[in-house]
């Protein structure tokens, strides 16, 4: 009895499904009565978007509740309540990225902006950039040089102090209570407020220098207070999945522990340890507050650290919006200030990408 | 070169915990020793305390004398990292630097002492232990590449290379085939018959065919149950242990009739 069995037209395996479409009907749908019901109160873009999505992710959900069945519908509530709170949490970031690209990218590309220091613009010349319609006069360059420089030095001062910690937590001290005391402190470090740290910083330099002592290498020190945590515990991190088999080959060649340590600990740590560095250096590069009371403001270039105040991208963007070159036309430094902050966001960007690629760069090898 | 080991007297603890008690044995240098036993029984714990590896572990000690040619390795003022270079080790699973190229793993034992080494000795001292671990054909021609990039059989040879060129008197292997196929296995068999022309080598394994196979005497450790200490129960030349054991629970081991 070897008789062909021949496909079924409506199979019995899809009874109780939606068709396909049926997501599109529901949007079009939805779109079509939001519309309709903005039209009584007063149309309103953000509203009738709302509104719509609202709309889709109730009609969907019922339509398959009435024939999926349960499952299914809940499957789709889900679904849209995931989706929906990703579009929630995107939606600041690209608002924020957009605003900053259109505001700072006329300020970014006046000639002279990244070349050129603070210095001599006064009100005078802003009002005459309004009157005669001429590019806005002055730039970032002291700011850009003081941001580096700060977060150099900063870098200088933590490293070596957040590596260390980290080596003697994970390699020396076995878990004992000196170990658990700092692994506390580090994490109640994360959370201090960075203008906390500034003030750390000033009085520190209060006591060492006399009051007052306003450097960028106070700012370096505030600064560093910030990042150390994050270096120990992302350095700390990389250390611990480090696998011991290797900690123990190197001991049966009869290596001692410190050369271990620096020779095949850290190389094959280093990947995560650069770019937890490099991620850390992204989050204090951006720190205001710290730095106004730590630096001072500058309107000239300073390239030592150790004397006079000094500018940085943040304190200038505060600097232009709230104190405007001239009182009478704030554009001006208003366009400087949006320019900054597209700069600073291109910096952080650098840096994330700077982080990823230091990590590809030192990955241990694999290949063949 | 090659030296013998006499052990005597030797308690292990972990903290409290006496993991392996009062084992005297002798090994023969030039010779392959195995250690048989039911997991846990303390056959690795005493294997690590031949070359003070042990320590790693925090809270291991050890009581008694281990004699490597007569000096103790436990009187005092021994640095343990003179014992280890001069008793290399084989781990379980292949380890090989994950940063160095095949070349520098070889040399890795001499490099990371930052002994100064010319060129040519270095490029003689890959090839001989390579030579030495039967590995130099296969990989002669991607001594830069990565060692991790090789398979886990020739990963393992590699471990041995690398332990073989800091020159040790005596070579321990803790289960070095158990992490490999059977024709990994073979090659490193094969080299372990090899080895014992120059080296002492002492060998934890779980395969007793592998005992049968490779050493010239088999130590039977065992264990009376959880929580208690490993004891040493049987040691004599594999023949022996193998067709004619001395102890009841050692015929019931290498028999299958074990538990």
């Amino acid at each position: 009895m070897a008789t062909l069995m021949t496909e079924r037209k409506r199979s019995a395996l899809t009874q109780n499904r939606l068709p396909k479409y049926t997501p599109y009907v529901v949007a079009g749908a939805a779109i079509v009565v939001a519309a309709a019901l903005m039209a009584l109160v007063g149309f309103n873009v953000f509203a009738w978007a709302l509104l719509s999505a609202i709309l889709f992710a109730a009609g969907n959900v019922t339509s398959s509740a009435v024939v999926e069945g349960r499952r299914k519908a809940i499957d789709k509530l889900a679904t849209s309540l995931v989706v929906g709170s990703f579009l929630v949490a995107l939606l600041p970031l690209v608002s924020v990225i957009w605003t900053v690209l259109v505001n700072g990218i006329p300020g970014l590309l006046t000639p002279g902006f990244l070349g050129s220091s603070m210095n001599g613009v006064t009100g005078v010349q802003d009002n005459a950039s309004v009157t005669n319609n001429t590019p806005v006069m002055g730039g970032v360059y002291h700011a850009l040089v003081g941001s580096v420089l700060i977060t150099l030095w900063a870098t200088l001062i933590s490293v070596p102090v957040g590596l260390l910690t980290s080596i003697y937590l994970v390699e020396y001290s076995a878990g004992n209570k000196f170990s658990k005391v700092i692994t506390f402190l580090v994490d109640v470090m994360t959370g201090i407020p960075s203008i906390v740290a500034g003030l750390f910083a000033t009085a520190l330099f209060a006591l060492i220098m006399g009051p007052g002592t306003k450097t960028g290498f106070v700012a370096a020190v505030a600064l560093s207070v910030l990042m150390i945590p994050v270096v120990v515990r992302s350095s700390e991190e990389m250390l611990k999945i480090v696998p011991n088999e290797l900690r123990e080959a190197s001991y049966a060649l009869g290596v001692r522990k410190w050369r271990t340590i620096l020779k095949i600990v850290i190389p094959t740590a280093i990947s995560g340890i650069a770019s937890g560095v490099t991620l850390a250096i992204a989050r204090v590069i951006g720190e205001t507050a710290p730095l106004l009371v730590t630096a001072g403001f500058a309107s000239s270039i300073n390239t030592n650290v150790f004397a006079g105040w000094m500018a940085s991208l943040p304190t200038f963007i505060y600097t232009q919006i709230m104190t405007p070159t001239s009182p009478s036309n704030p554009d001006p430094s208003a366009q400087r200030a949006w320019a900054a902050a597209l700069l600073l966001i291109l910096l952080v960007m650098a840096l994330n990408f700077g982080a990823r690629l230091v990590a590809r760069i030192f990955a241990p090898k694999t290949g063949r | 070169m090659s030296k013998r080991i006499d052990v005597s007297d030797l308690h292990v603890y972990y903290g409290d915990f006496l993991a392996v008690e009062d084992v005297n044995i002798t090994l023969d240098a030039k010779s392959v020793t195995a250690f048989i036993g039911p997991s846990g029984c303390g056959k690795s714990t005493f294997l690590r305390t031949l070359n003070r590896m042990h320590e790693v572990i925090p809270g291991a000690r050890v009581e008694g004398k281990v004699l490597l040619d007569g000096d103790n390795l436990y009187s005092d003022g021994v640095d343990p990292v003179t014992v280890r270079s001069q008793i290399g080790m084989v781990f379980q699973r292949p380890n090989p630097f994950p940063t160095m190229s095949i070349r520098d793993n070889v040399l890795a034992g001499v490099k990371l002492n930052s002994r100064r080494i010319s060129k040519s000795d270095a490029d003689a001292l890959v090839e001989s232990s390579l030579s030495s671990a039967n590995l130099w054909n296969e990989v002669k021609d991607r001594l830069d590449k990565p060692g991790s990039g090789l398979s886990g059989g020739q990963q393992q040879r590699l471990c041995i290379a690398r332990a073989i060129a800091v020159s040790p008197d005596v070579i321990l292997m803790d289960e070095p085939c158990s992490a490999l196929d059977p024709i990994s296995t073979l090659a490193i068999e094969d080299l372990i018959n090899e080895l014992k022309d120059q080296y002492t080598v002492v060998i934890v394994t779980h395969n007793m065919q592998q005992a049968a196979r490779v050493s010239d005497k088999t130590a039977f450790f065992n264990i009376a149950g959880t929580g208690k200490p490993g004891k040493l129960i049987e040691f004599a030349e594999t023949a022996t242990i193998f067709n004619n054991p001395g102890e009841k629970s050692t015929e019931d081991y290498v028999s299958g009739r074990f538990g």
